[in-house]
C-alpha cells in the first residue's frame, strides 16, 4: 500500500496550466491532443490576481513575481531571491502583520523540489494571502523570524519535517522529533512505515518493532 | 553544569538550556564541575514531561534565579504521531476521524474545519440544515472545551471545586454528543458535504434543556472564582501579554482577545452559518490570566446565545450535499481556518486530483500559542508558570500532532 501512495505524481507547478482531472494525466502526457473525458465539468482554474498590491510589486520587481487567485484565495509566486524583501514589505507597507503559517510541499520530481509557503493575514485589511517560492533540495532560505517572531517554531517545524535550512534563524533545530532522528518525514521519499531499525535494535533490544 | 556563572543579564536561555536538555547523562561530570554550583545564582530545572500541571506531556526547561524565572524553553513532540503524514496516505474520507485526535477535547471543531476545507476545495457547500447542526455541535463543544479548561486550570492553581462542577456539567454535553453520533470525545460528527446523522428525536428539546440548565451553572463557576481573593491574587497581572505581542507571535483565540484585540474568525471571516447569528466578541483589557479567564467565561455565555438561535431557527431540508462517493477534489490548493476554542485552526490542503491529499498541513492554534509562554512568564515565579500554562489552554495532542 505504502509504495503506491508514497510517490504520487506531483501536481503541475502553479504557473503551468491546470489539467482538468487526474486520470487524464497519463493520457495527457502521451497524447496531449486528446480531449478530456466528455461531460466532465472543468474544475476551477487559477486566474490572474489583480490588485493595487500586485501592480505595485510587479512594477518594482517585474517578472520575478506571479500573482494568481484560486477559489478566491490569492497567492504570489516569488523568486527565492526576492523573498526577504517581499516579506518585509508585505508587513511594513501592506499591513500583513500576522504570519499565520509557514509550511512546505515536496515535489521530488521537480528540479526545485520544494515549495515554501508563507500564509499571511492582515488584521487591518481582514485579508489573507500566500507567498510561495521554489527552492532546490539543500538550498536554504532566509529566516523571517525578524519579521514575524512567530516564525521561530514554524520554521523549526519545516526544518524538522523537510530539512529546509533557514538562514539567520536564532535556534534552528528539530522541534517535534527527537534530536537524533534520521531523515525528514514529510518528504515524499520517506515511507510512512519507515522505522529506524538501528535505534530499535540498540535501545529496545529487539530485532524489529514492526 | 557548564552554564556561565555570571550570566544573569543574558536574555537568551537557549544555549545553556540546550546543554542540559540534550546532554546524555553519561557526560555529566559530577566530580569536577567547571563552575562551582554554589557560585551560580542560576538554576536550570525541568518541569515535566510527566507533570500533573503541564496538561499532558509538555516539558518546560526553566532557568531560574531563586524562584524567579529568567527564561524558559519548551520541549515538545512527545505526542507526535505524524498526523500530516498520515493525511497524505489516507483518502480524504478516511482521514476525517484522525483530525479528532489532535485537539481531543474539541474534536467537533477539528472535524468542522477539515470538512469545510475539503468542501471548499471541491467547490461544494453543505446544506443549510447541516450548517445549523454543525454550529450547534461546535458551540456545544466550545463550551465543553472551556469547561474542561476551567476545571483543570483552577485545579492547577489550587481550587478543586470547579473541577467537579465543570465535569458534572460537561457530562451533559457529552451525553448529547453520544446520542447524536455515538461517541463522546472523538466524535467524527461531520462528513465531507454535510452531516451523516440527522438529529435524533428530541434533540432540540434536549439542547434547549441543556441551555436552561447550564446558564446558572456558569454563574455558579463565577461565584466560586471571580471575586475569590486567592484566585485574584494568583491570576491578576500574571502572564501579561500585549495585543501587539500577541499579533507578532501569532497568538489567536481567547488569549488574543483578552489582550484587547477584538478578533474572532466567526465574525471576521464567517464560515458555516455564523453570519446568521447575533453574538458578541468578549474582549479583555489587561491581557493577564484573570482577563483570559473572564473572556472564556463570557464566551461560554455567547455560545449559549448562538446555540439558542440555531436551535430555534434550524431549517428543514437535506443534511448532505451532493458529493461523489469517492472524494476526488480537482487539482489545486486551499487554506481554510475556523475559530476553534483555542484559536485559529487552519487546514492547508494541496490536491493533485487523486483521492488522497498531496499535502495536508494543519495550522494548530495550541502549537503557536504555546510559543508565547516564554514571553509571558519571564520575571514571574515558578508557581505562576503553572498558572500561565493553564491559561494558554493548550492540548498537547494538537501541539504535537
Amino acid at each position: 500500500m505504502a509504495e503506491g501512495i508514497n510517490s504520487p505524481a506531483p501536481p503541475p507547478p502553479p504557473e503551468g496550466e491546470k489539467k482538468p482531472a487526474a486520470e487524464d494525466r497519463v493520457a495527457a502526457s502521451t497524447a496531449p491532443a486528446k480531449p478530456a473525458a466528455p461531460a466532465k465539468p472543468e474544475g476551477p482554474v487559477p486566474v490572474p490576481w489583480t490588485s493595487p498590491l500586485v501592480e505595485k510589486y510587479r512594477s518594482r520587481y517585474g517578472s520575478g513575481l506571479n500573482a494568481q487567485t484560486y477559489l478566491g484565495q490569492d497567492y504570489l509566486t516569488v523568486d527565492r531571491s526576492l523573498i526577504p524583501d517581499i516579506l518585509r514589505l508585505l508587513r511594513d507597507e501592506e499591513q500583513f502583520d500576522y504570519c499565520v503559517d509557514i509550511t512546505a510541499v515536496h515535489y521530488p520530481k521537480r528540479e526545485k523540489q520544494f515549495d515554501v509557503l508563507w500564509n499571511l493575514y492582515s488584521y487591518p485589511r481582514n485579508e489573507r494571502m500566500r507567498v510561495k517560492t521554489q527552492i532546490a533540495d539543500g538550498a536554504s532560505i532566509p529566516s523571517s523570524v525578524s519579521i514575524w517572531p512567530t516564525a521561530n517554531w514554524l520554521e523549526r517545524e519545516v526544518y524538522d519535517m523537510f530539512g529546509i535550512q533557514f538562514d539567520g534563524h536564532p535556534d534552528l533545530k528539530r522541534i517535534l522529533l527527537p534530536d537524533g532522528w534520521k531523515g525528514h518525514p514529510l518528504r515524499k521519499d520517506y515511507g510512512i512505515l519507515q522505522q529506524d531499525q538501528e535505534w530499535v535494535q540498540i535501545n529496545l533490544g529487539i530485532e524489529s518493532g514492526q | 553544569m557548564n552554564a556561565p556563572a555570571n550570566d544573569r543579564t543574558d536574555d537568551h536561555i537557549s544555549d545553556s538550556a540546550n546543554d542540559v536538555a540534550h546532554r546524555a547523562p553519561s557526560n555529566l561530570d559530577l566530580d569536577a564541575p567547571a563552575t562551582p554550583y554554589l557560585d551560580s545564582n542560576e538554576l536550570i530545572i525541568n518541569m515535566g514531561p510527566q507533570h500533573p500541571a503541564t496538561h499532558g506531556v509538555l516539558r518546560v526547561i526553566l532557568k531560574l534565579d531563586g524562584e524567579k524565572v529568567l527564561g524558559t524553553e519548551c520541549v515538545i513532540g512527545y505526542l507526535h504521531r505524524g498526523v500530516e503524514k498520515i493525511g497524505e496516505n489516507r483518502t480524504y474520507t478516511m482521514f476525517n476521524p484522525y483530525v479528532d485526535r489532535m485537539d481531543y477535547v474539541a474534536a467537533v471543531s477539528n472535524g468542522l474545519g477539515y470538512c469545510e476545507a475539503v468542501e471548499k476545495l471541491m467547490n461544494v457547500e453543505a446544506p443549510a440544515r447541516a450548517k445549523y447542526i454543525r454550529v450547534i455541535m461546535t458551540e456545544l463543544n466550545r463550551i465543553a472545551s472551556h469547561q474542561l479548561w476551567l476545571g483543570t486550570h483552577a485545579l492547577d492553581i489550587g481550587a478543586m471545586t470547579p473541577l467537579f462542577y465543570t465535569f458534572r456539567d460537561r457530562e451533559e454535553i457529552l451525553k448529547i454528543f453520544e446520542k447524536y453520533c455515538g461517541a463522546r470525545l472523538t466524535t467524527h460528527a461531520f462528513r465531507i458535504g454535510g452531516c451523516q446523522y440527522e438529529t435524533y428525536a428530541g434533540f432540540e428539546k434536549e439542547v434547549k434543556n441543556f441551555l436552561t440548565y447550564v446558564a446558572p451553572k456558569i454563574d455558579e463557576y463565577e461565584e466560586l472564582l471571580t471575586t475569590n481573593r486567592i484566585w485574584l491574587e494568583r491570576t491578576k497581572n500574571v502572564g501579561v501579554i500585549s495585543g501587539a505581542d500577541c499579533i507578532a507571535l501569532g497568538v489567536t483565540g481567547p488569549v488574543l482577545r483578552a489582550s484587547g484585540v477584538q478578533w474572532d474568525l466567526r465574525k471576521a471571516q464567517p464560515y458555516a452559518a455564523y453570519s446568521e447569528f447575533d453574538f458578541e466578541i468578549p474582549v479583555g483589557t489587561n491581557g493577564d490570566t484573570y482577563d483570559r479567564y473572564l473572556v472564556r467565561m463570557a464566551e461560554m455565555r455567547q455560545s449559549l446565545r448562538i446555540i439558542e438561535q440555531a436551535v430555534n431557527g434550524i431549517p428543514e431540508g437535506p443534511i448532505m450535499a451532493k458529493v461523489p462517493k469517492v472524494i476526488k477534489p480537482p487539482v489545486g490548493e486551499i487554506y481554510h481556518s475556523i475559530e476553534a476554542p483555542k484559536g485559529e485552526l487552519g487546514y492547508f490542503i494541496v490536491s493533485d486530483g487523486t483521492t488522497q491529499p498531496y499535502r495536508l498541513r494543519v495550522r494548530p492554534p495550541s502549537f503557536v500559542n504555546l510559543q508565547a509562554l516564554d514571553r509571558m512568564v519571564r520575571g514571574l515565579l515558578v508557581a505562576d508558570v503553572i498558572a500561565v500554562i493553564g491559561t494558554i489552554d493548550i492540548v498537547l495532542g494538537e501541539v504535537d500532532r
